[in-house]
């Protein structure tokens, strides 16, 4: 009734082959956008930007990053943490390099080295698969841990060990450092999340993500059918790398203002993302937004919002039963519905669509 | 399409806009958020040092109704010694008008020094964080006291020196640093480099990184191979009690060994069983409940069972420290009453009291730890006020002071925090000046 495709009619192959061939869904990205942009900003206080709404979009880029390579190309990483590293690292060299230079533009930028260590360690994903994949690039998040840690040159030799974020700004407006309002900073990973999201958006639906996700399904197949697998997944490791490094360089320079590789770049955080992944949805992007709302956001919300809403538990109690909660909401989910997060919501909408009569 | 998520996202936020999160301001009190880590791979210094601070504000607001009059209110946010949620805990606090920020942790302790100079609230970094900060010209609002880990690191030197006869016997000696491979960890070897330099002995790295501060094994083999005559560690959370077993193991002399005053847990010495006798840590609070003022918590506090703490925990190392921390909170806003002729302070205020802050052997007499803490003075340049500590060993049983109050070699340090700061500085680009006016410690 109100989520009907009757009497749209397509008319040109372009119309046939879009993202949103809906007009319901067109209109439904537009009020997110309109919300993300407008209500969000003007409404949210300081704190939800700050603590909810940052995290959750910088968490949705590294999620896209990953789910280029595990869920549409099928390769298994445990490296996303370091190469996301490697995207902060270098942006904070570039910046010091060339103060002069706008830091959004070097934030794009540093996510091309991140894009070019992450096809040095996808190299061996051409000989092998699966389990023994994840286990390589797990090399390629100690090594190159150590290595943030190892060469001082990366951090400039600051007696801190750390990448301390200087002020950059835009037209005299602050965009990091201490200075720059949380507005500002959101804005600027809006900007950055949307714009990348399409980017990513028309990758998967063209050529180069036809062809991942024929890798994905049957390598050897997609061989026989002219395939080069070299391209194929030295590409998927080098999108995937680049979103993580513009993801990292995000993180460092909009949200944390300053940190070390060990205590931001860690294991920990590959899992994390890994999870976000799995639980959105596997090969799919709203399923990277839907995983890192969840993963990011909730503990937040579970944090702060249940002593908001008058359930008096401290600290510690609290973090315990956030462990639990989120704990057992991934199981749910996962039996719910193995394909994650962004399945239920495909499900939702094919149910809405022959609502209120289902036949 | 993720609209429930956003919808359920903005509810959330209007809830916490519409301040469903702004403390319950009751009449005459002022609001005091503190970092703790009760979970995750650190909790267990984490606990005792949270429970000292907490038994120490409740002792406060119990035994003289608060500080002249006005309730602590004290809240506990839980990080998890994560710097993610720590700068959550940071947003949440500032939104709270906490008069003071307690990182409890590195990471965030770095995090939060950009945003504290532009959001006006003082950060208290007990002698860990940025050693640099010190420098009070640079970081108004950052608070080092009562030293930084460059002290200790020539506290060692010295603490060597005394064991060997003088300075001029250092001459040919071999110190070893095992540490984090971390930021934290590498903190004392620029200061021990320059001491090496100066002094002629030999200084050997031992970095253990993060993934195997339980597994050190091999470095060990190589601590066996270099025999250095004297150990330093500068370690944390699991990496403590492991190198106390492997130094059992490997048999090097306890006695030799020292561990900066976050590798003196009574747990991380505890792990060595027997053998751990001997070993020595730094420290500038004695252990125990002699103390007047630890005396007032037992009677107050834990007694009255307005505490969590098992009583036996009263009085350890760690605890004693969070104890001396929340004290410094407490006359910090005792100064900055003064200062002010304000009841309740605001965070400015509290930067001014911190600032002024001059705890003399008699000022700590009163309070009740006098003898049993380390007197310190900040002022306007020093914030971190490079005061005295002691070694103190090991008994098997507990933590005893051995030897006497030893000042660090301020000569050594202080220049590298100046030129450290000026460097921190520049690179920030657009550091704000320092506008505050200075405070003359009372």
């Amino acid at each position: 009734m109100l989520y009907r495709e009757a009497g749209q009619y397509k008319s040109s192959y372009a119309s046939d082959m879009a993202v949103f061939p809906l007009k319901e869904d067109r209109i439904g990205i537009a009020v997110i956008l309109a919300i993300a942009l407008v209500a969000i900003p003007f409404l949210g206080s300081d704190f939800f930007i700050a603590s909810v709404m940052i995290p959750f979009l910088v968490f949705s880029l590294a999620a896209i990053g990953l789910n280029i390579l595990t869920g549409y190309t099928g390769l298994i990483s445990l490296g996303t943490a370091a190469f996301m590293g490697v995207g902060a690292y270098s942006c904070y060299k570039l910046t010091t390099l060339f103060p002069g230079v706008n830091i959004i533009v070097l934030i794009l930028v540093s996510g091309l080295f991140s894009a070019g260590i992450g096809v040095l360690f996808g190299l061996p994903s051409l000989r092998i698969k699966g389990f023994y994949l994840a286990v390589a690039t797990l090399a390629a998040q100690f090594f190159l841990q150590w290595a943030f840690v190892r060469v001082p040159w990366l951090f400039n030799y600051n007696a801190s060990g750390a990448i301390e974020v200087p002020q950059r700004t835009l037209f005299n407006i602050p965009l990091t450092g201490a200075a720059a309002t949380p507005e500002t900073r959101y804005f600027v990973c809006l900007g950055l999340v949307v714009v990348l999201t399409w980017f990513a958006s028309n990758i998967v639906h063209g050529k180069l993500g036809r062809s991942w996700m024929a890798v994905r399904d049957m390598d050897i197949a997609a061989e026989l059918m002219g395939i080069k697998l070299l391209n194929a997944k030295l590409a998927a490791f080098a999108v995937s790398s680049y979103f993580c490094g513009v993801a990292g360089a995000m993180m460092i320079f909009l949200w944390y203002g300053g940190g070390e590789a060990a205590d931001v770049f860690s294991i920990r955080l590959s899992f994390n993302i890994l999870f976000m992944v799995i639980i959105g949805g596997l090969g799919s992007l709203i399923g990277s937004f839907f995983g890192a709302a969840f993963l990011s956001i909730l503990p937040t919300a579970l944090k702060f919002g249940l002593p908001a809403l008058g359930i008096p538990i401290q600290g510690a109690a609290a973090e315990h039963v956030t462990f639990m909660l989120v704990g057992a909401l991934i199981i749910t989910f996962l039996i719910v519905e193995p394909h994650g997060l962004a399945r239920l919501w495909q499900i939702g909408k094919q149910k809405l669509r022959t609502w209120p009569f289902p036949y | 399409m993720k609209t429930s998520n956003l919808l359920k996202g903005a509810a959330l936020g209007a809830l916490f806009a519409a301040g469903a999160l702004a403390p319950a301001m009751a009449q005459d009190s002022v609001y005091f958020a503190n970092n703790a880590y009760r979970t995750g791979p650190f909790s267990g210094s984490g606990i005792p040092i949270g429970d000292g601070m907490r038994d120490y504000i409740t002792m406060i607001n119990e035994r003289d109704g608060g500080v002249n009059g006005v309730k602590v209110v004290y809240e506990e946010c839980e990080t998890g010694y994560d710097t993610k949620k720590s700068i959550e805990c940071y947003e949440q606090a500032k939104s709270k008008n906490t008069i003071v920020y307690s990182p409890w942790s590195t990471g965030a302790t770095l995090a939060a020094i950009p945003r504290a100079h532009v959001d006006k609230i003082p950060i208290l970094s007990m002698a860990y964080g940025l050693s640099s900060s010190a420098d009070g010209t640079n970081f108004p609002w950052v608070f080092i006291p009562p030293f930084t880990y460059w002290d200790g690191a020539s506290v060692m030197v010295r603490h060597m020196a005394a064991e060997l006869g003088g300075m001029d016997k250092l001459k040919g000696k071999k110190l070893g640093l095992i540490h984090l491979d971390a930021p934290f960890g590498k903190e004392p070897i620029p200061v021990l480099e320059n001491l090496a330099k100066k002094y002629g002995f030999e200084l050997k790295l031992y970095p253990v990184a993060a993934a195997d501060m339980q597994n050190q094994g091999s470095l060990w083999l190589s601590i066996r191979r270099d025999r250095p005559d004297y150990l330093y560690n500068q370690g944390w959370g699991a990496m403590n009690p492991t190198a106390v077993k492997e130094a059992a193991k490997n048999n090097f002399p306890m006695n030799k060994f020292v561990g900066v005053w976050w590798a003196g847990g009574d747990d991380d010495a505890r792990a060595g069983g027997d053998q751990a006798k001997g070993y020595k840590s730094l420290s500038w609070t004695l252990s125990g409940t002699e103390a007047p003022a630890m005396q007032d918590i037992v009677k107050f506090v834990v007694d009255k069972g307005k505490s969590t703490t098992p009583k036996e925990k009263v009085g350890e190392a760690l605890y004693n420290r969070g104890v001396y921390n929340a004290m410094l909170v407490v006359e910090g806003i005792r100064n900055a009453q003064k200062l002010t002729g304000k009841k309740v302070i605001n965070s400015e205020d509290m930067r001014r009291g911190l600032e002024s802050l001059n705890l003399t052997e008699a000022r700590l007499k009163e309070i009740g730890l006098g003898g049993f803490v380390t007197p310190t003075t900040i002022s306007c340049t020093d914030h971190s006020g490079h005061s005295k500590m002691f070694v103190s060993e090991w008994d098997g049983a507990k933590w005893t002071k051995k030897g006497d109050w030893v000042e660090p070699l301020k000569d050594e340090v202080r220049p590298l925090i100046e030129s450290n700061a000026k460097d921190y500085v520049e690179k920030a680009g657009n550091w704000p000046k320092r506008t505050e006016p200075c405070e003359k410690s009372s």
